[in-house]
């Protein structure tokens, strides 16, 4: 009994924290809604990272579609085309009923478009392996930034606006802090079960090694086309509403290559890569970093930001996860069972 | 005897260096048969493909009677056609017990069960298998940290999970401490009476596959050099020439 | 699209302009892609910062023309200050990550990539930039086909560089050390070469090609701190259809590229001439590819 209570300790405390949050630090509603997004988008990075070892530096294809998805849906809902301005004309006001069907409806769109297009492309794009994967991945996240500054249909290099949020200023932002706490405590809940699942171990075995798991009759090429999907299908959840919230959709919003294209793969390895705390841990360190360089470096925050990833990857690539396995081993539960008898 | 591996004709090039050249054998079901020859003589080359790790040039291999000369390595490993590694190939960053429960059969996985939890009867499965070749207690560890000849065994235990019909088996001896070389052979000649499961297996150790194996294949520069009994081989002079001439 | 598909067919004298300029160009990206073969040979580091190179190569000389220098004198400052750029980057960074995996490398280099691309956004702003190269334009064919002799002077200068490299790679002592480290760093180093002078030169020379590459680009083109990520993806398609340590297949993927590009932008409209390049090389790469997942072996 006191085990159970002992293992759900954490995540209680964490629950509640995060329940409790915005409320006890409203002015930062926005930041905490970020950290839960950040949280999301490495566990997402890991799946067919850290776990499987296809190291993508174009997860973002799946967050921008899930941007221009759901608010083209509550345009093209609500709206005629042609009635639709942008940055610089009429501003698209909803009802209550309209802007959150809109939203969930847009969403599940997202998610469809994000998986199919994770099918296709996987479909060619997941038989590269290593570095040419990885370098594929970034030119897809970044082909996909120039398609869509070229799209007139969702406002080319102008952008497109989101819908006004039908309520008070501040209720926005408590509304999608607790969306994407949910998002994350799913994400986080899911990926748990399947970790201990055969997939989880098929995934894993691809990562350790491919070859070896083609020989033993894995279906690995079924196993890498689901892991894939699975991060676009939460990255698409992730980046509609982050669309929402953010009220403004341009390439810069949706496909930031630069930016959370490459952060992601950086809080995962930071926490470390391949479990299922690292990339909360990372995330979390990643993103306070990054809010304080922000409020103390402003205009060097990039800069400064730089120089952690070229850190973190030279000198602490094992992540926090993996300097704690490397110092206590016995906690992971690696031992030579001395109590058993031998063969 | 009914052949479980059929190879006619087989001829495989890489580049203008000739590994086989119009191989023919046949491993009939359920007997140990091995395959010899000097360094070079193309052996691992026809375990590769035999298993479908490369296409082709001529010739066709047929497994129980199928044709899996064009089949993919993950699809002929499903038919119950295994092969281990000569460099010894295990999941190095994941605990033996995790290595043997992802080598169930996965001839019956779907996208449907890919999400289920192994039942309890896989680790006892699993376990059963570790104690069998000796690494019972070991099986918390990452197989990475084993040392050669335990991954060896590893290698070795998670092949029988996977309940293949054929096993072929590319240097299993090599790198085992000799004192452990009997118990090697005799948990061999077990996979093979009580599971069995047919054994073709490459060797360099004479005195282990003189032991082991009731038919032996000799290759030599990618050529079939003889084939026979033991004591046949042992005594053909052609087969003393070629390992004394790549010497 | 179909009416300036059009307009090629009914005025091929527009197809010379295209091609002429692409050969010129293609000469430049030949150039970068060539130092990324470098490193990537000798060092098996796959260098994303290459972009950033060349365009810090493209600021150093539009400062000193903009202060008056002449701008073709400014081309051996570019190489020099990139070369010390490159050197310091690896005695800072790089030779801690040239023995890891190369996953490891590809994010320490995307690291620097962003340093210096923000570094250069802080310090000279987001704003294009081009330099004034002070020299004509030829016209051709009733001025129906123009080519700046600039375009020439990069096209002919990055020819020369190309060709003094390939003889220094084959020729000289420090060359012929790299050649042997790409080839087997642990034998090299037994033999007693210093492999780490060696990899210190290979990264600096690099950046130095990649600041000449600059030069020229901002003197035919523009420059401004984003363009970094194209160039180096640029670099690696041109080196991936062509192989490494294969000088020649460099420089016609490279005027292939260059060519290819130059049509995409025009039948495409210019705002979609980037998208065209990052498609082209996942396209190039799947196609790579599935050949050899024909073969049953794919790209290592």
């Amino acid at each position: 009994m006191t085990d159970n209570i002992r293992s759900a300790l954490p995540y209680l405390l964490i629950g509640s924290a995060g329940l409790a949050a915005p409320i006890i630090a409203p002015n930062f509603q926005i930041q905490l809604a970020m950290l839960w997004m950040m949280i999301i988008l490495a566990l997402t990075w890991d799946i067919a990272g850290g776990q499987m070892g296809y190291n993508s530096f174009g997860n973002i294809l799946f967050f921008g579609i899930g941007c221009y998805v759901t608010a083209v849906m509550q345009r093209e809902l609500f709206f005629d085309i042609a009635e639709y301005a942008n940055v610089t004309g009429k501003v698209v006001t909803l009802t209550s009923y309209q802007y959150f069907t809109g939203f969930s409806l847009g969403l599940a769109l997202s998610v469809l478009i994000a998986v199919a297009v994770g099918v296709v492309l996987g479909s060619g794009i997941l038989g590269l392996r290593g570095h040419y994967f990885a370098i594929c991945t970034l030119g897809v996240g970044v082909a996909a930034g120039e398609l869509a500054s070229g799209w007139e249909f969702v406002g080319a290099g102008s952008g497109m606006l989101a819908p006004i949020y039908p309520g008070e200023a501040n209720e926005q932002g408590l509304f999608y802090y607790y969306t994407f706490f949910v998002l994350a405590v799913l994400c986080f809940f899911t990926l748990k079960r399947l970790y201990s699942s055969r997939f989880g171990l098929a995934i894993n075995a691809i990562r350790d090694d491919e070859d070896k798991a083609e020989a033993m009759g894995i279906h690995t090429t079924r196993y890498k086309t689901v892991a894939w999907c699975i991060s676009g299908f939460f990255l698409a959840l992730a980046g509609g509403m982050f669309g929402h919230l953010n009220n403004f959709i341009d390439r810069e919003v949706a496909f930031p290559s630069s930016t959370f294209g490459v952060w992601m793969v950086l809080m995962a390895i930071l926490g470390g890569k391949g479990t299922i705390w690292g990339p909360v841990l990372g995330a979390t360190v990643f993103h306070v970093t990054q809010e304080l360089f922000w409020t103390y470096l402003f205009g060097w925050q990039r800069v400064a930001l730089g120089v952690l990833i070229v850190v973190i990857v030279v000198f602490f690539p094992q992540g926090i996860m993996g300097w704690l396995r490397e110092r206590w081993p016995e906690k992971f539960g690696e031992t030579v069972d001395t109590d058993a008898s031998t063969a | 005897m009914n052949p479980i591996l059929e190879v006619s004709g087989v001829s495989k090039s890489f580049g203008g260096v000739v590994a086989n050249s119009d191989i023919s054998l046949i491993v009939p079901v359920g007997k140990i048969i091995g395959l010899i020859g000097p360094n070079g003589s193309g052996k691992t080359s026809l375990f590769n493909s035999i298993v479908g790790y490369h296409p082709i040039d001529r010739g066709s291999i047929k497994f129980d009677g199928a044709e899996i000369s064009k089949l993919r390595v993950p699809e002929i490993a499903r038919m119950g056609l295994l092969r281990t590694f000569q460099q010894t190939r295990i999941y190095g960053k994941m605990s033996c017990m995790e290595n043997m429960e992802t080598s169930v059969p996965h001839v019956h996985e779907g996208l449907l069960t890919m999400f289920t939890r192994f039942p309890a009867e896989v680790a006892e499965k699993a376990e059963g298998l570790l104690e069998f070749v000796g690494l019972y207690v070991k099986r918390h560890l990452r197989a990475g940290e084993l040392s050669f000849g335990q991954q060896k065994l590893l290698e070795f235990a998670m092949a029988l999970m996977n309940q293949p019909r054929m096993l072929l088996l590319d240097e299993p001896t090599a790198g085992i401490n000799p004192t452990l070389i009997n118990s090697l052979i005799d948990r061999l000649k077990r996979a093979n009476s009580e599971i069995g499961i047919t054994l073709f297996v490459i060797e360099h150790n004479m005195r282990v596959i003189m032991d082991l194996a009731e038919h032996i294949y000799c290759l030599a520069h990618g050529e079939l050099l003889a084939n026979g009994a033991p004591e046949e081989i042992r005594n053909n002079q052609r087969v003393i020439d070629a390992y004394l001439g790549a010497n | 699209m179909l009416s300036n598909l059009a307009l090629l067919y009914e005025a091929p004298i527009l197809s010379v302009q295209l091609i002429i300029d692409g050969i010129l160009i293609g000469a430049i990206l030949a150039l970068a892609a060539y130092g990324m073969a470098l490193v990537w040979g000798v060092m098996n580091i796959i260098n994303i910062a290459q972009g950033e190179f060349v365009m810090l190569g493209g600021y150093v000389t539009f400062f000193l023309t903009a202060a008056g220098v002449n701008p073709l004198l400014t081309i051996p400052v570019a190489a020099a200050a990139l070369f010390i750029l490159g050197w310091a980057l690896y005695r800072l960074v790089v030779f801690r990550v040239v023995d890891k995996d190369m996953f490891i490398s590809i994010l320490a280099t995307f690291g620097i990539s962003i340093i210096l691309q923000q570094l250069a956004n802080e310090l000279f702003g987001a704003d294009i930039r081009t330099a004034e190269s002070g020299l004509r334009t030829l016209l051709f064919a009733d001025g129906m086909v123009t080519v700046t002799q600039v375009k020439i002077v990069g096209f002919v200068g990055a020819l020369v560089l190309g060709a003094g490299l390939f003889l220094f790679l084959k020729k000289s002592r420090l060359g012929q050390s790299m050649r042997a480290t790409a080839q087997n760093a642990r034998a090299a180093r037994i033999m007693g070469i210093n492999t780490d002078r060696v990899y210190a030169t290979t990264f600096a020379l690099n950046a130095a090609i990649c600041g000449v590459a600059g030069s020229l680009v901002v003197m035919t083109w523009l420059i401004h701190p984003y363009l970094g990520l194209a160039y180096t993806l640029r670099s690696f398609m041109i080196v991936i259809v062509a192989g490494l340590g294969n000088l020649a297949g460099v420089v016609f993927a490279g005027t292939g590229l260059g060519i290819v590009e130059n049509f995409a932008g025009f039948l495409l409209g210019t705002e979609y001439q980037a998208a065209f390049v990052f498609s082209l090389l996942v396209v190039i790469l799947l196609v790579r590819n599935f050949r050899l997942t024909k073969k049953r072996r794919y790209l290592k």
